[in-house]
């Protein structure tokens, strides 16, 4: 099990190298071994996972190490469906590192032994965990893909176009598939939420009970709503957008792991050490 | 001396600002009228005109130089009704090897405001076609032309000067595909009409935008351009609102104040939806006001901006611009050359002419006595021409040959002076 987390953060590695020299070199050879690559890598991450949960019989979510090892299969699962269906090349730059650095911190978090809770067999919790995950990793990609979006803008805007003007697609396409992300993402975390209120209500009796957790998750959905409900009535596109998209994720990332810091919920074991 | 001189008087934008150059510009229809009006002018032998966006151009063929400038300058302003004294100063008058050398380098687009632009030469092709049609042009207009578009195509061939001017529609078309990825199906907004506009717009066309919209101050001209585009003619007070539907918005106005600013597009961008609007202003001086690239999702490009984009070597530029000179300089010696071989003729004529004169009144005067009988007077008659004949023949072959010394113009000079030809 840790030679097979060792090989796929090696995979993941290669990867975003490869992408890197991408960036640079502008073959294709590059772009396409970067994405074999993280297949591969990700072939084995869910090797890693499937053979935990069968070896534990439990959805291994349970702490630190293993949602942040969901969270990189999440990002890795993600990131390959969506750059097959959408042709961003340059998005494993951002995508590939990110997941290997995921993985890097999985194998140095202490592997402490975990209790049996029963409450990881639930089917309401998998949903929940899953589609959080994915759609925490959409908006991850919507972030990544908000970032390239001000590299480029920034370039056009200055009159000053350099080095990623060639490298970067263009700011429409940017801004529609940062925007699809997002439109993932939302519906996703929409779908976990649900899926959360449902098993909270199964184990704690009432759907809601202002866990920190809770509450964070709330303004992440409400700020990804208004997000959205601008875009669609008076037109929030381009800059704006991306800068938001990061900001989301900001306020997704405190909701993953800064809450767990500040504050004490419910949600808290499942990613202390 | 009475030798036909090439004279070629103008303006165009380094020595005129717009609203001198607006005020004698002459449209089609006005050039043919003025090429007739001065054909009829006894001091203009031949004469061409030119009028663009950035100059107008007068190339006549004079006996009497000063005459013949002061003539044009009239007609420029009676036809235009403009004081001479408002675009004297900005007149620049060259004779002989100076207007040959002008038209060419004109011509070949080394002096136009974008140093390469291709449109200029059909300009002079289509003033030229008019002259022809009335007649104007003569035996010096029509070698000169010709030689004018043998010299413009050289250039543009052997030089790369017309890459530069080219790379500006292009780096334009890039620019509009990492902002709207794909161009087709885009609106255009063409504003006013300039040699590199029109180009933008073509090329453009070729990347499949999908509407042309033409603003003009100048309804007629908006629908002569829209025709060519195949788009739609727009009137220049709708222009703003158009703004709400167009994405890529090409300015090219002679204004000297900004047509668009920044409170013509408050509003606009909501109404828009944030669709990005993609300004190219090509006209100097700009016709876009900066500032509007600082409201978000706005791009203003202006020319000097367009060429920071293709990173061009200006050393590059200069090189082709100095290698465009020296196949003019060499054009204009080489015509100089032809030049002068022609004014032989006429001298040779004037020559004879004199003598034939001399004779004449010398045989008047012997015959009139009638002490001659018939036979003898048609004898003495024939011996004065077979005479003139023997005298021309040693200085015409003198002059038409190549063996000159010093150049055949002051073989012709010191003639012309030695018999008082020109008085």
């Amino acid at each position: 099990m840790e030679l097979l987390i060792i090989v796929t953060v090696l995979f993941y590695m290669l990867s975003a190298a490869g992408y890197f020299a991408y960036l640079f070199i502008q073959k294709n050879y590059l772009y396409r071994s970067g994405f074999y690559l993280i297949l591969a890598g990700f072939v084995c991450h869910t090797l890693s996972i499937v053979s935990n949960f069968i070896a534990s019989g439990q959805f291994p979510a349970r702490k630190l190490q293993e949602t942040l090892t969901i969270a990189g299969w999440a990002v890795a699962c993600f990131f390959l469906v969506f750059q097959s269906r959408f042709k961003l090349k340059v998005l494993g730059i951002f995508a590939a590192p990110l997941i290997a650095l995921i993985m890097v911190a999985v194998s140095q978090v202490p592997n402490s032994p975990t209790q049996v809770q029963s409450v990881f067999k639930s089917f309401w919790l998998v949903s929940h965990v899953i589609a959080v995950f994915i759609g925490n990793a959409a908006f991850a990609l919507a972030c990544g893909i908000g970032v390239l979006y001000l590299l480029q803008e920034h370039g056009i805007k200055t009159r000053n176009p350099g080095f990623f003007f060639k490298r970067l697609p263009s700011l429409d396409m940017l801004d529609a598939t940062g925007y699809t992300c997002i439109i993932i993402g939302f519906t996703l975390l929409t779908f976990g939420l649900i899926t959360g209120f449902v098993y909270a209500k199964t184990v704690w009796g009432r759907f809601w009970s202002w866990d920190p957790k809770e509450v964070w998750s709330g303004v992440t959905w409400l700020f990804y709503a208004a997000l959205l409900h601008e875009r669609l009535t008076v037109g929030w596109r381009g800059r704006r957008a991306a800068i938001m998209a990061i900001i989301g994720f900001a306020i997704l990332l405190f909701t993953f792991l800064g809450v767990n810091l500040f504050f004490k919920g419910h949600h808290g074991v499942f990613t202390t050490f | 001396m009475t030798m036909s001189e090439i004279i070629l008087l103008g303006i165009n934008h380094k020595t005129a600002p717009i609203e001198i150059r607006e005020c004698i510009a002459f449209s089609e229809d006005e050039t043919t009228v003025a090429l007739e009006t001065l054909k009829n002018e006894p001091t203009i032998k031949e004469v061409l005109l030119f009028s663009t966006c950035n100059r107008v151009e007068v190339l006549l063929v004079t006996d009497r130089t000063e005459e013949a400038v002061e003539t044009a300058k009239r007609f420029i302003s009676d036809f235009n009704k403009v004081p001479v004294a408002q675009f004297e100063d900005a007149l620049y008058i060259h004779v002989g090897d100076e207007a040959v050398r002008h038209i060419f380098r004109v011509a070949a687009s080394l002096d136009s405001m974008v140093v390469g632009e291709p449109q200029i030469l059909g300009q002079i092709k289509a003033a030229y076609h008019t002259a022809t049609q009335k007649k104007t042009s003569g035996v010096i207009l029509n070698r000169l032309l010709h030689k004018t578009f043998f010299i413009a195509k050289r250039i543009r061939t052997e030089t790369g000067i017309g890459d530069h001017a080219v790379s500006i529609s292009y780096a334009a078309i890039e620019l509009g595909r990492k902002i709207f990825g794909r161009l087709e199906g885009k609106q255009v907004l063409l504003i006013g009409a300039g040699e590199m506009a029109e180009l933008a717009v073509e090329h453009l066309i070729r990347h499949r935008v999908a509407d042309i919209l033409v603003a003009n101050r100048t309804f007629e001209r908006a629908v002569e351009l829209a025709d060519r585009f195949n788009g739609s003619a727009i009137k220049f007070e709708e222009m703003i609102s158009c703004l709400e539907n167009v994405d890529i918005i090409i300015s090219s106005t002679g204004s000297p104040d900004f047509i668009l600013k920044r409170q013509h597009l408050k509003g606009m961008m909501r109404k828009r939806r944030n669709r990005p609007l993609f300004f190219i202003d090509i006209a100097v001086p700009r016709d876009i006001d900066p500032e509007i690239n600082r409201l978000t999702n706005t791009y203003v490009y202006d020319i000097d901006d367009l060429k920071g984009v293709i990173e061009e070597n200006i050393e590059d530029r200069n090189r082709e611009a100095l290698k465009g000179e020296r196949i003019v300089d060499e054009a204009v010696v080489r015509f100089r050359q032809w030049y002068d071989s022609l004014d032989v003729v006429p001298t040779i004529k004037a020559l004879r002419q004199k003598l034939e004169a001399i004779a004449d009144s010398e045989l008047k005067k012997t015959l009139q006595s009638g002490s001659l009988s018939q036979a003898d007077s048609r004898s003495v008659r024939r011996m004065t021409r077979a005479l003139i004949n023997k005298i021309l023949h040693d200085p015409t072959d003198t002059l038409k040959s190549n063996g000159c010394q010093g150049g055949k113009s002051v073989y012709l000079d010191i003639t012309r002076k030695l018999f008082k030809l020109d008085e």
